[in-house]
This record gives structure tokens, C-alpha cells and sequence, in this order.
């Protein structure tokens, strides 16, 4: 079952920085990060791309949600 | 204001129909006013340095123009409800004194009660007719210098989540608020063709308005583009701003970038900058005498960052 980390209503950097926070914690594994704007869906990814993790993104109605994974 | 009916007057040197940074109104054949006015919320914590910021960020637009910044007043919202008094002091205090810097009169000013904080001036300066100097008019050949590193949003979006490095915080304060008059004299002093400074639609931005609906394209040398400490690795760690992105989406198509450079690096060049540096066209032959004027006058990071070409016209190519 893969963590969730909610950040939908967050303005940047929040989201990139909830992200990182649970990416530190687990150190590997799978998250589901799900935001509400294109801005933290693109910071989001580029933070963990730099840390390593692979990134799959789904819209899910209005929010969008990144599954990160390593 | 796009649609409506605006008001002709003959005296109007620069008015709304241009991309400008402010209105220029000519009062007599060897005087006019510069009128300009900047406000916005805080980008930093501390009230004295937001209070710089806002004052030199408005008075910025008058040395854009290759003007004298006369008088000054205050545009103030502030929360009294909630907010202790003090703090609008510090701001207050940060903004005059940059004006006494700058060597311009507080007049006056109008405060409001608003839930959000906000400051900046209306700025009132004089220039002659004839050496106004706007956005548009530079010639193919003309070398573009920039006057101040690049950077202060996605830094900024860095301090606020508590990842800047003292470096960066410290050379992003002393960027945003630095007065661009010693650029503007500078820039008076060897003669130039155009100048816009670079605040909210970045640098990409404000470089369009300088050669839209002119025929001339522009060419920038990413390399040579002064970045702040922390920029390129903070936007890597996507600590970018919604204005960046927004910025990108809106100019894109107006814009060549050369694939092998680095997305981290070319999207600084669409951040929006706080009180930013000048972007100055210069003939050719003035450019590296502009820029020694610069340095000389404590301007470190002046450097040519492109040229004005006449062909792709109205597009921007931006080179490894």
C-alpha cells in the first residue's frame, strides 16, 4: 500500500516540500502525492527526479495525482 | 484596460498603447514628468527590506525611462486589525530610506485597511522630451546588457521554504534592493536605444516587449545570463514559482530554445524577478564601454547577454 501525501489547497513550495519530507522518511518504496495545481505537479516532479524517484502522473478529476516510486 | 477608450492628448509622450514601464508627459519643450506606481504584497519576512524593495522596485521604472526620480508617495494596505503597528513602521522606514538614497521627496500617500499587507510608491520624476527612452527602438547589431543577476523568484520560493543558503539570501536581498540609478546614469552617460527593467514577466517577457511589432528578433546567450547563487540547483529541486511556469506558457511560442540546454537553467530566464536589474540595447561599438562603465560604477554583474537581429523577427533564440 503506498503512503499518501495530500497536498491539495497548498501553495508552492509546500507541496514539494511534504513530498521531500516523506521521500526522506521512507527512503524508498512508493507515494502517492496528490495536488491541485500544474505548478506543484511540475515542482513535485522535478524534486524527486533529482532525488532518483520515478514519477507516473494521473489526473484525478480536478486534482492530480504523482506516484512516485524507487 | 485593453477596449476601452483612451484619452488623446499631444503632450502624451508615452502613454498606455505601449508596453512601458511608466507614462511620460511633456510639460514644456525641454521638460516632462515620469509618472509611475508599483505595489505589492510582501516577498519577505523582514518589514525594513520589504520596505527597501518596494521603494526601489517603483523607482526602478523611472530609471527605465532615463530619468530623474523627483518625489515620491506611499500606497499602504495594512491589516491594523491584526497586525501590530510597528511593523508598518519598519516598512515605512525601509522605504524612505531609500528614497533619501535615491535622492527623491516623500510627499505624501494614502493608506487602507485591507485583511493583505501591501506597499509601494507612486513615483514622480523629470526628463527631457527628447531623451526619453523606451522599450522599443533598438537596432539590429545592438548588444543587450543586463544589469542584475537573474533569479529572486525561485530564491525567494526557497527562503520560504526554509532551503536558501545564507548566500543566497544575502545576494538575493542585495539584489532586490539595489537601486538601478547608477545603471540609469550610466546608461544616460554612453547613449543607449532602448532600455525596459526586468520585474514580473522575467526577462523573456520583457525582452519581447522590446521587439514586439518592431520586425527585429533577439538572440540570448544563455551562459552569459548572470545567475544568482542557488537559482539553477533550487530549480532543480522544484522551488519554482507559478509565475515562472505561467511566464514560460505565455511566451513559449515566441521563443527558440536550443534543446541542449538545461530546462533547470532556461526556466530562470522566464522567473519573475522582484525590483530587477536593466536591460539595456547599446550600438555595438558602445557595448563593452557600457559595460566597463557599469562595473566601475560597483555594477559587478553587468554583462552582454545577446544582440537585436533582424532575422528571426519578433522571436527570441536562446543559445547554449
Amino acid at each position: 500500500m503506498a503512503e499518501r501525501v495530500d497536498s491539495r489547497g497548498l501553495s508552492c513550495p509546500q507541496p514539494v516540500i511534504n513530498a521531500h519530507k516523506k521521500m526522506k522518511q521512507m527512503g524508498s518504496g512508493a507515494i502517492e502525492v496528490i495536488v491541485d495545481t500544474t505548478t506543484s505537479r511540475d515542482n513535485v516532479t522535478r524534486m524527486a527526479t533529482k532525488e532518483g524517484w520515478g514519477v507516473e502522473t494521473r489526473e484525478e478529476g480536478e486534482d492530480i495525482l504523482l506516484v512516485l516510486t524507487k | 484596460m485593453r477596449g476601452l477608450p483612451l484619452i488623446d492628448d499631444p503632450n502624451l509622450i508615452v502613454g498606455m498603447e505601449s508596453a512601458d514601464d511608466a507614462g511620460v508627459y511633456k510639460l514644456s519643450d525641454d521638460l516632462a514628468i515620469i509618472q509611475t506606481v508599483d505595489f505589492f504584497t510582501p516577498i519577505v519576512d523582514d518589514p525594513y527590506v520589504f520596505g527597501q524593495i518596494a521603494a526601489a522596485n517603483a523607482l526602478s521604472d523611472v530609471y527605465a525611462m532615463g530619468g530623474i526620480p523627483l518625489t515620491a508617495m506611499n500606497i499602504v494596505c495594512f491589516p491594523i486589525q491584526t497586525m501590530d503597528i510597528s511593523i508598518l513602521r519598519e516598512i515605512l522606514k525601509g522605504g524612505l530610506d531609500k528614497m533619501r538614497e535615491a535622492g527623491v521627496t516623500l510627499v505624501g500617500g494614502h493608506s487602507v485597511e485591507d485583511p493583505e499587507l501591501k506597499y509601494g510608491l507612486s513615483v514622480t520624476g523629470r526628463i527631457h522630451p527628447s531623451v526619453v527612452l523606451t522599450n522599443v527602438g533598438a537596432k539590429a547589431g545592438d548588444r543587450l546588457i543586463l544589469t542584475k543577476p537573474l533569479g529572486t523568484g525561485i530564491i525567494n520560493t526557497a527562503i520560504k521554504g526554509g532551503l536558501a543558503t545564507d548566500e543566497s539570501v544575502e545576494s538575493v536581498t542585495e539584489c532586490m534592493v539595489r537601486l538601478n540609478r547608477e545603471a540609469s546614469e550610466v546608461m544616460q552617460k554612453i547613449g543607449a536605444n532602448a532600455c525596459t527593467d526586468i520585474t514580473g514577466f522575467g526577462l523573456i517577457g520583457h525582452a519581447l516587449e522590446m521587439i514586439q511589432d518592431t520586425g527585429k528578433g533577439m538572440i540570448i546567450d544563455a551562459s552569459s545570463v548572470p545567475l544568482l547563487p542557488g537559482a539553477v540547483d533550487f530549480s532543480e529541486m522544484g522551488l519554482v514559482p507559478g509565475g515562472t511556469y505561467r511566464n514560460r506558457e505565455f511566451t513559449i511560442s515566441r521563443t527558440d530554445i536550443d534543446p541542449k540546454l538545461s530546462p533547470y537553467v532556461t526556466d530562470i530566464l522566464f522567473d519573475p524577478q522582484t525590483s530587477g536589474g536593466l536591460l539595456i540595447a547599446v550600438a555595438e561599438d558602445r557595448a563593452e564601454e557600457m559595460v566597463e562603465e557599469l562595473k566601475k560604477a560597483g555594477i559587478d554583474e553587468a554583462t552582454i547577454i545577446g544582440k537585436i537581429v533582424d532575422e528571426p523577427g519578433e522571436r527570441i533564440v536562446v543559445t547554449e
